[in-house]
């Protein structure tokens, strides 16, 4: 069994000179318990910084509160794209069973009247199962990318990724970080906000 | 500040309890049985000229709470065999509805009685009906069906009875039990019977769904029937558990224990148990039998889509799917106790509304496959020929069964508290979150 160091190497930007303004991402603190950093979040989110986050290893239940982050659209947008579903089938299938109307696509596109087992050419209850699975594509593809694109994913590099210390984001340490491009942001009185917050460490990320 | 202290648990424990509650609301549950089956059967007797009719009506309240029961015994094995944490607060309930079955085989006698004096099942007399004479096997072996005694009917009704008994008696009074001795080595034994015990309830609900509702058209047969069945029982059920557990909070009980979070993922599985998954064995029984469009099968369609009948197809089709689906899409609506108390209510009804629709109907099949063309059955076959004659005393006789579900279901709960006070996993449900 391999044992964990007690304490986490020291982070290279802490020893070497101070980061340049204008390449400072933002200041991360180091929390050890869920209860530290609901507490901490609470204090920041009353503070009025906007661009901030917290990492941790497992989802805090509250810590969404705790931050004042707005509920997510993510709902609407997979009832318009559940709806757009509907739509898109329903057209599909209207269009393919009829021969009223056509539609140039370099060469003119036209439905086709096939006749299945002696059922009108518009048999709605046919047409349900091509409906429901474009719904549920819709839906589904709405909620899968409409994520991603919130979420800006994929990211393939993020400047918390260089701190050492980070790593145990994925094992037991809470993080916060307040970025620089945060309207309230400054050097000084962002430092001495978490430094209230007792945090076990402290550093400051280089973009 | 000790005496304070023995006010809060003595306050505490009343809360958890029905108390006087009880004996009222089962009165109330008993005067209404007596009323609701006294008015049908003095309907019964002055406005039907045949008996038949009275013991349709009753398949149909009959089937109406037996679903609600087996929906309750379902979510009990169900939280056992996953090892749930978040449903045991509101797992009482669904006990106490599960109970039932343990007395429900005294409101079957009526259908044994249906079975001899009228003609609604109809293959009692298989006689010159060649399908029904083949048939007649799975109802009288191993007995010719000259004898008139549907013996492996008959056996199968006891099994299918003493297994809901034994199933119910087992999971209601461990879990009582536990309340006593605060074992968490009973948890373990009902959870080790949780899956042998699904399997049981699977079978059984499956062929009484077969034997007692899907038989009433013995010449019509479908394969996903029982399942059906079982999305109507969990419709039925769930829809059940919000509507008392609101009203247990209404009168003061349980309000701490059941939390916005319990009423939402209730909802969400009224959502898809009763509405989305209701909708999808629907349409998926109506679509192959439409799209094969074989004689003997869509018989059954069509006449649930002529005359009276067409009109309650469509109001399952809103009533039951669409507007409930729409209404519970949000969690807003899910997370606000009295609108999803009233959806819940609503789909209550829709469920009764449902079994009307499976149990009433009769086909007239001379005239079915007499007519030469769809239009042609529609002009011949009248209401009464469908079997669409709505009466007075289908809601009273549902009434008086419902009394009843209602008096034995608060029967129940008058013996323990209304939550599960020493389950080993009470904390995980009193501190459950969505999100």
């Amino acid at each position: 069994m391999t044992t964990l160091p007690t304490t986490a190497p020291q982070s290279t930007t802490a020893k070497s000179d101070p980061i340049p303004d204008r390449y400072l991402y933002g200041v991360m603190a180091e929390f050890t318990t869920p209860a530290q950093i609901m507490k901490a979040a609470e204090k920041v989110r009353d503070a009025g910084y906007r661009w901030w986050d917290c990492h941790t290893p497992f989802p805090v239940h509250g810590l969404d509160k705790a931050m004042g982050i707005k509920p997510t659209i993510l709902p609407i947008l997979a009832f318009l794209g559940g709806l757009t579903g509907v739509v898109l089938g329903l057209l599909l299938e209207v269009f393919t069973n009829a021969t009223g109307f056509e539609f140039w696509l370099v060469v003119p596109i036209r439905g086709y009247e096939f006749l299945v087992s002696g059922k009108p050419f518009h048999s709605y209850p046919a047409f349900i199962p091509v409906i429901f699975e474009l719904t549920i594509l819709m839906a589904a593809s709405a909620v899968f990318f409409g994520m991603l694109i919130f979420n800006k994913l994929p990211t393939f590099y993020h400047p918390v990724f260089k701190s050492q210390r980070f790593s145990r984001v994925t094992d037991d340490r809470f993080f916060l970080v307040i970025e620089s491009r945060d309207p309230k942001f400054s050097r000084q009185k962002t430092r001495a906000l978490l430094e209230e917050l007792d945090p076990v460490s402290m550093e400051e990320l280089e973009s | 500040m000790s005496v304070s202290q023995g006010n809060m648990t003595a306050g505490s424990s009343e809360r958890l309890q029905l108390g006087d509650l009880g004996p009222r609301y089962f009165r109330l549950g008993v005067i209404t049985a007596i009323v609701g089956v006294g008015l049908a059967i003095l309907l019964g007797i002055f406005t039907l000229d045949s008996i038949d009719r009275f013991f349709r009506a009753y398949v149909f309240a009959f089937s109406t709470i037996l679903a609600i029961c087996l929906g309750g015994l379902f979510f009990t094995i169900l939280q056992h065999l996953t090892r749930a944490g978040w449903s045991v607060t509101v797992r009482r309930i669904a006990e106490a509805l599960a109970w039932n079955l343990t007395w429900i085989w005294i409101l079957f006698v009526p259908i044994l009685a249906a079975v001899w004096m009228s003609h609604i099942y109809h293959w009692m007399h298989p006689e010159g009906d060649m399908l029904l004479e083949h048939k007649a096997g799975y109802f009288f072996f191993p007995l010719h069906y000259d004898s008139q005694v549907p013996i492996f009917w008959l056996v199968r009704a006891v099994i299918f009875f003493a297994v809901w008994a034994m199933l119910a008696r087992f999971f209601v009074n461990n879990s009582a039990a536990q309340d006593k001795s605060g074992d968490p080595a009973i948890t373990s034994k009902m959870q080790w019977w949780a899956p042998l015990s699904m399997f049981a309830f699977a079978f059984t609900l499956s062929f009484a769904s077969f034997d007692w509702i899907m038989s009433l058209e013995a010449h019509w047969f479908s394969t996903i029937f029982p399942v059906y069945f079982f999305a109507a029982s969990a419709c039925g059920f769930f829809a059940t558990t919000i509507v008392v557990i609101y009203l247990l909070q209404r009168a003061g009980r349980i309000e701490n224990e059941v939390t916005l979070e319990h009423y939402q993922d209730l909802g969400k599985l009224l959502f898809a148990f009763g509405v989305v998954f209701w909708a999808y064995i629907a349409f998926s029984q109506f679509m192959l039998l439409w799209y094969a469009n074989i004689p003997e099968t869509t018989g059954w369609y069509i006449t649930r889509m002529s005359g009276g009948w067409a009109w309650v197809s469509l109001l399952l089709l809103v009533g039951h799917f669409g507007l409930p689906f729409l209404a519970l899409l949000t969690k807003h609506t899910k997370r606000a106790k009295p609108i999803l108390a009233s959806i819940a209510g609503w789909l209550l009804v829709m469920h009764a509304v449902d079994m009307y629709w499976l149990v009433m109907p009769t086909m007239p099949e001379s005239t079915l496959y007499e007519a030469s063309t769809l239009a042609a059955f529609r002009a011949e076959a009248t209401n009464e020929m469908l079997g669409f004659t709505p009466h007075l005393l289908d809601i009273a006789l549902l009434v008086g069964l419902v009394g009843l579900l209602a008096a034995g279901t608060v029967q129940r709960l008058t013996k323990c508290s209304l939550i599960p006070e020493r389950d080993p996993r009470l904390h995980e449900a009193l501190a459950f979150e969505n999100m």
